[in-house]
């Protein structure tokens, strides 16, 4: 099977480490993983802020540079949900790229849909010997519907201790230029969430989108909370006590 | 043609909600109440086998009746005609509140009872009557404590839902005659209060007035879904009826209604079912009102129609599920979104509803975290319309300058590359030093409340390149 | 005023037609046409009680016993036209359309109305009332404190497509009462007991 990669532009800047992990966890499973270098950013920001127009080249190009692998996975259910949920919506009128989403928007997953759906794993061998508490995030939550299929990989993971989240369903308020554009509600939203993972006394909170650990984590770090922000392929890497 | 009365926002929505933010009593009141409702509604949702069919049959109702609306709307009007009822048809509210006060004038009733009726919250009715001359009291007992305050509903199904127990018992014993200090704060000793004001109101009064719930095209028959009784009274009691409906409420036939009767009790009060659902077609003689009208309003529902994406919005059943799982809602409350229809559905029915002004910054009111969607009884994608109505929504100069070069960037990998390490490279002073705590605006708008880390020194293409 | 109103009609039709979807709508009726395999005595008991109605069960011989019983402590007991007589062995004031009880008369202290219904919802404890004789006019029902509704067992349809398909003429007056009135207006808590009757007392009897 020809997997790719599809990093998200925002794990390619600011979290290379969990990119890092998806590749680690896919070789120890005997995996090979391809980067398609041509790959940018899915376009979900510019979509999902009323410039259509300006995410089309962006929805292109992602279906030129994915169009001849069996998989593509990324540790992004927001990024996986933008091209399985909007492309097709956004394709409408155009038969070749409506064509091409078709082909590519089905076989694109969330690296927990990838390992537990199609490579039917939920023991990676990973070891983590700390508590953790899960936030499921909104897109992959009900867009994906990735239900407790992250949550079987971290039960997995041997020395684990999860922790359950008071209101775990309910968003952060990160929802992309939202949390600029409506600062006060996002940030009202912001403080119950960071409340409820503190309440878990967990050491880290685990999310399957890094956009949502950098809000997250962002509040955390503000209310010097002890509680730190991991995404979990990073977790299912893990092979040792270090973090 | 645009709507017009209480759907209009005078504010954007983030200066509105700035207020509501600081209110903390507001917030614990919206806190409890729908977490409460909404455990309730899980519970009743989830013990209905089929709930994921009904679904799909409620919306395909409505997605045929709009397919449908001309006909069905003159099959409607030629049944009720038929039946004994006048129907009457307004383009907008001031309309729409001619009408309803000619006719109430007619009958030469200097005041009303009403049925809880979002149509003519929408329309500002009771600010029509008033200044009539005409007297209009609510007798839904939250509209009831909303009157008696001076204030605005700031929910669909609950328009007092910002209010607790003692703060409405402090209403009632400011605002409504014969109550003494005695009253508790008990929401039994409340009802019994309310009871009691409204009693000889019921059954003195000589014209109610009404909204519906749906309106069968077939029969001509009008259906009012309740709670308290006090729908009842004024359907029943009075001798003219006038009930206002707005023209996507049509429903072809009787055997529809299986389908609504299933989604709307368990989605709105999370009840199996309400306690009162009262149908009644034209005029039955020796039974209930001898006259009966029926005002069919556009109000900006026809301008709805018009958007293929945003038409779904007229599905809309005002059950208030969505309202009930948003935590947008939960923090700022209804009066935040600035029209008698807030919450999710508030911020794509409003906007497509009365076009430009304060509206237009609605739809980005929301994180887009779907749970309006889901709990939806009629599958409205309430996130889908919300990104489609920010392609027209205001954008300042420097965002779409911003947005437009991300694209540029975005569009060319070696562009995308070279910008990373840009990034990179633009922050490494600072690095050492931890998270950013503090930015210039509009990042400042991040740094409210939130640090922000730097990108660490290799990018992950960097590091595969190097692999 | 009347011209005036032609135009909107005539204004708003044709937006409508100009608006439209275009393509028509195929309505999938997948879900169930009735709740089955269930006990509907049993389900219609537990929906009351949940909804704080007494329950009470009567055969064709004891229904006078047990519907007297009920209205023992009652001031009076009104019926509609076309209630069965041997119902009741002690007075009752009987509406009629010659001779329709006053409001007042529903409204005083200690009154009891008995009916019968037309259908009833074991899924979600409905009973429907639609004006025929044995349940008269809807003010019968609504006005006193305490309505007494006599269901027949062979009346129980499962769910609600079923019980509404059951209806004879839809365009009568049309009553769906589930549990005695409530309200959930004060910080979304069911409250029972607002504008109509406060005691709602229903008798399931076997014919």
């Amino acid at each position: 099977m020809r997997i790719a990669l599809f990093i998200t532009c925002v794990n390619d800047l600011m979290f290379p480490g969990t990119g890092k992990a998806v590749v680690s966890v896919l070789e120890r499973l005997g995996h090979t993983v391809d980067f398609p270098e041509a790959q940018t950013c899915c376009g979900q920001m510019h979509a999902n802020s009323g410039y259509r127009a300006e995410a089309m080249p962006m929805v292109r190009g992602f279906v030129e540079t994915f169009a001849d692998y069996d998989a593509v996975v990324a540790p992004s259910g927001s990024c996986v949900a933008m091209v399985r949920d909007s492309y097709p919506r956004l394709a409408l009128g155009d038969p070749d790229l409506e064509a091409g989403v078709a082909a590519i928007a089905p076989r694109t997953y969330e690296l927990a849909e990838l390992l537990v759906d199609v490579l039917g794993v939920t023991d990676v061998g990973a070891v983590f010997p700390h508590t953790v508490t899960y936030h499921p995030t909104c897109h992959g939550l009900r867009m994906l519907r990735l239900g407790d299929k992250p949550l079987s990989l971290l039960r997995g993971v041997q020395g684990l201790e999860l922790r359950p989240l008071e209101g775990a369903q309910e968003c952060c308020g990160f929802g992309g230029t939202f949390a600029l554009k409506n600062a006060g509600v996002s940030s009202a939203m912001l403080a119950d969430k960071c409340g409820a993972v503190e309440d878990t006394g967990a050491e880290y909170v685990v999310a399957a989108d890094n956009s949502c650990l950098m809000h997250i984590g962002g509040g955390l770090s503000r209310r010097a909370a002890t509680a730190r922000p991991i995404h979990y392929a990073e977790i299912l890497a893990s092979t040792g006590s270090a973090s | 043609m645009n709507g017009t009365g209480n759907i209009v926002a005078l504010k954007p929505f983030p200066d509105a909600a700035r207020l509501e933010l600081d209110d903390a009593q507001l917030r614990t009141n919206l806190r409890r109440a729908t977490h409460t409702i909404r455990d309730k509604r899980l519970r009743v949702v989830g013990e209905v086998d089929d709930w994921e069919q009904l679904r799909l049959s409620g919306a395909a109702i409505k997605d045929d009746v709009l397919a449908r609306l001309p006909e069905l709307l003159e099959r409607f009007e030629e049944a009720a005609t038929k039946a004994g009822a006048v129907v009457h048809w307004a383009r907008d509210s001031a309309e729409a509140c001619e009408i309803v006060t000619a006719l109430v004038k007619e009958t030469a009733a200097r005041e009303v009872v009403k049925v809880k009726s979002m149509a003519t919250q929408e329309i500002g009715l009771n600010e029509a009557l008033e200044a009539a001359g005409i007297a209009a009291t609510e007798t839904d007992l939250a509209e009831l404590i909303v009157q008696l305050a001076e204030d605005t509903p700031s929910h669909i199904l609950v328009p007092a839902i910002h209010y607790n127990r003692s703060q409405i018992r402090e209403i009632f014993l400011s605002k409504m005659p014969g109550v003494t200090r005695g009253l508790t704060d008990e929401p039994r000793a409340l009802a019994e209060a309310a009871r009691k004001h409204l009693r000889a109101k019921f059954l003195t009064a000589t014209v109610g007035i009404s909204g519906a719930n749906f309106a069968i095209a077939d029969t001509g028959t009008l259906v009012v879904v309740e709670s308290e009784g006090n729908g009842r009274m004024c359907l029943t009691l009075p001798q003219t009826l006038i009930s206002v409906v707005g023209i996507e409420k049509i429903l072809p036939d009787f055997s529809s209604l299986d389908v609504f009767l299933q989604l709307l009790p368990r989605s709105s009060t999370g009840e199996r079912m309400n306690p009162y659902t009262s149908m009644w077609t034209g005029v039955t003689p020796g039974d209930g009102p001898q006259t009966t009208h029926i005002v069919l309003i556009d109000n900006g529902r026809t301008a709805t129609l018009s958007d293929e994406v945003g038409r779904q919005a007229l599905r809309c059943i005002r059950c208030s599920a969505c309202l009930n799982v948003c935590p947008v809602y939960e923090r700022v409350g209804g009066h935040a979104y600035g029209s008698v229809y807030p919450g999710p559905i508030g911020a794509i029915l409003s906007p497509q509803m009365t076009g430009d002004g304060a509206n237009k910054t609605l739809p980005y009111a929301s994180t887009l975290c779907g749970a309006c969607f889901d709990a939806c009884p009629v599958r409205i994608n309430i996130p889908e319309v919300l990104v489609h109505l920010r392609q027209k929504g205001p954008k300042s100069r420097a965002e779409h300058a911003a947005f437009a070069s991300i694209s540029w960037i975005m569009r060319d990998r070696r562009r995308y590359a070279a910008a990373l390490r840009a990034a990179r490279r633009g922050s490494a002073p600072l690095r050492g030093r931890g998270p950013l705590r503090r930015l210039p605006w509009p990042a400042s708008a991040w740094t409210v409340s939130r640090d922000l880390p730097l990108p660490p020194k290799e990018s992950f293409r960097e590091w595969w390149a190097k692999r | 005023m009347v011209g005036q109103a032609m135009n909107a009609r005539e204004e708003i039709l044709a937006r409508v037609r100009a608006h439209r979807p275009s393509a028509p709508v195929t309505v999938p009726r997948d879900y169930l046409p009735d709740v089955a395999g269930i006990d509907v005595v049993e389900v219609l008991v537990d929906r009351l009680v949940d909804y704080k109605a007494g329950v009470h069960r009567a055969s064709a011989a004891s229904l006078a016993e047990v519907l007297g019983a009920l209205v023992a402590s009652s001031a009076t007991v009104v019926v509609p036209p076309g209630l069965p007589p041997e119902w009741f062995t002690g007075p009752v004031v009987r509406d009629s359309a010659d001779a329709p009880v006053s409001v007042g008369t529903l409204d005083a202290a200690g009154v009891t109305v008995v009916t019968g219904c037309a259908v009833a919802i074991a899924a979600t404890g409905t009973l429907i009332l639609d004006a025929a004789p044995d349940q008269g006019r809807r003010v019968l029902s609504l006005v006193p404190d305490h309505h007494v509704c006599v269901v027949w067992t062979d009346q129980i349809a499962g769910g609600v497509p079923a019980a509404l398909a059951r209806l004879a003429d839809p365009s009568r007056p049309l009553t769906l009462i589930s549990g005695p009135s409530a309200t959930s207006d004060i910080e979304l808590n069911r409250v029972e007991g607002v504008h109509g009757p406060r005691r709602l007392d229903v008798v399931i009897a076997t014919r």
